[in-house]
């Protein structure tokens, strides 16, 4: 049986960990490498690198970060952040990157989903849709979820499958920091409509938030970030609470 | 001195691919030295070659028979002169005699087989079939000493069948029975990912590093 995947995020600027409550107010947690070390040690089934550096500079010590983290970390890393052509994605690959994340130029150019998905093939693709709630439908945001696309959530998810997409990466920003968990009926009208990998984001807070995502939600992977970067929970934590409501991780090797 | 010829051929995550061969080196207490490289005569006097490959059927194909003298010198390597040989996802698929992905594409046919899209039942189970899974089955000895049931690292859409129900030497389960791993003689190829396995994908490189077939 294929299992459930817990997926620690860490958001990357200038090089160094940070995690904002909603994307405004970053904390420092420390270095990425170390981290991500650390991650596969626990037993982490994947790592997600956001990075939300602006500048040049800053994107040139990512690569470093990715090619450091891929040399020490035996696992499937997902990097994000700045992607706008398919040679952005391989230039992640080739430091060490098993798969891009894509966002606001997927939401400005769908047809780049497509490129991508040509040129690195469906698997190495994510689409990061960061959704918000919009009287009784989500809307598809960007620019770290300061600007509305226009475009509905579901409709776009929809969209971005046929373009080749491998997986969808959904945000709720809403719950995004917020600690209240995931937003279920965002990620169960998601996974409904889309028949790729959906992984859940925004809103865990606690061990307990991240079975509803899987059992109830319909997603395949549970991302999170501050619950594991500041020690309030353990990937060992993370995983018996997760195998205890039924939806299985993987044992780990001896 | 063991050497180990990494294939570069435009595909795959060769960075990967080599840190976790030399990490694999070291558990099975080999002084391994890794040449990444398309050199023909490198790859025909390596003591064992290692073909990765992620991405489009055809394209791994035609970067393989795009570069000079490479397919010839493979052929020559693993076929005539039986070097021990291991493919990963689509680097494993290359191995049968043709892919469906997109369009028609001949393989190497050096495992007799077809590679086609997962049809799991129900068709409501994701596709790529992405994450971990236990592999079942097991029937080589490149897989021994794993554990029971070992958890492997998959991302495909695609799977292949084989000719020969012999030549597919683990399986896995996802809405249906799906080759996992493949092997003829001196042989083997995996549809998951050793590489990004953590310590269970180390154990299983450092076994391909000592098998003698």
């Amino acid at each position: 049986m294929l299992k459930n995947r817990i997926i620690p995020c860490l958001d990357v600027k200038n090089g160094r960990t940070v995690k904002g409550v909603n994307f405004v107010d970053l904390r420092d947690a420390g270095d990425p490498v170390a981290l991500a070390k650390a991650y596969d040690e626990q037993g982490a089934d994947e790592l997600c690198f956001l990075d939300i550096t602006a500048t040049n500079e800053g994107r040139g010590s990512m690569l470093d970060v990715i090619e450091r983290t891929a040399d020490q970390c035996f696992m499937p890393v997902t990097v994000g952040g700045g992607v706008r052509s398919p040679d952005d994605m391989v230039t992640l690959l080739s430091a060490g990157a098993d798969k891009c994340g894509v966002n606001s130029a997927a939401v400005a150019d769908p047809d780049l989903v497509k490129a991508c998905s040509l040129k690195v093939g469906a698997q190495a693709v994510v689409v990061a849709i960061d959704a918000r709630r919009e009287g009784d439908s989500w809307g598809v945001f960007t620019h770290g979820g300061k600007k509305s696309s226009g475009r509905d959530a579901i409709e776009f998810a929809k969209l971005v499958e046929t373009k080749g997409a491998g997986e969808i990466l959904l945000t709720s920003m809403d719950r995004d920091g917020t600690k209240s968990g995931y937003d279920i009926e965002l990620l169960k009208r998601i996974t409904e409509a889309v028949s790729i990998p959906v992984i859940a984001s925004g809103g865990a807070g606690h061990v307990d938030h991240l079975a509803p995502a899987i059992l109830e939600g319909g997603a395949s992977a549970v991302l999170a970030a501050s619950i594991f970067h500041f020690g309030e929970a353990s990937i060992a934590d993370a995983r018996h609470a997760l195998n205890e409501a039924g939806a299985f991780v993987r044992p780990l090797a001896d | 001195m063991k050497t180990l010829a990494l294939i570069d051929y435009g595909s795959g995550n060769i960075r990967s691919a080599s840190r976790a061969l030399a990490e694999a080196a070291k558990l099975a207490e080999i002084d391994l030295q890794i040449d990444i490289t398309s050199n023909p005569d490198v790859i025909e006097r390596a003591d064992c070659i290692f073909l990765p490959g992620v991405g489009h059927y055809a394209d791994c194909m035609n970067g393989l028979l795009k570069r000079e003298g490479l397919h010839d010198a493979l052929t020559q390597a693993v076929i005539a002169k039986g070097t021990p040989f291991m493919g990963i996802c689509v680097g494993m698929q290359l191995l049968a005699s043709i892919g469906l992905e997109d369009g028609d594409t001949l393989g190497l046919n050096w495992i007799p087989g077809t590679v086609k899209r997962i049809t799991p039942e129900p068709s409501s189970l994701a596709i790529p079939h992405m994450g971990w899974n236990e592999i079942q089955n097991l029937n080589h000895p490149i897989l021994s000493d794993l554990g029971e049931n070992p958890h492997l690292y998959f991302t495909h859409s695609y799977v292949f069948e084989t000719d020969d129900s012999q030549q597919s030497v683990a399986h896995f389960n996802y809405g249906g029975d799906f080759t996992a791993a493949v092997a003829r003689n001196n042989i083997f190829g995996t549809q998951f990912h050793p590489e990004k396995s953590q310590k269970i994908g180390q154990k299983l490189l450092a076994n391909f590093l000592k098998w003698k077939p």
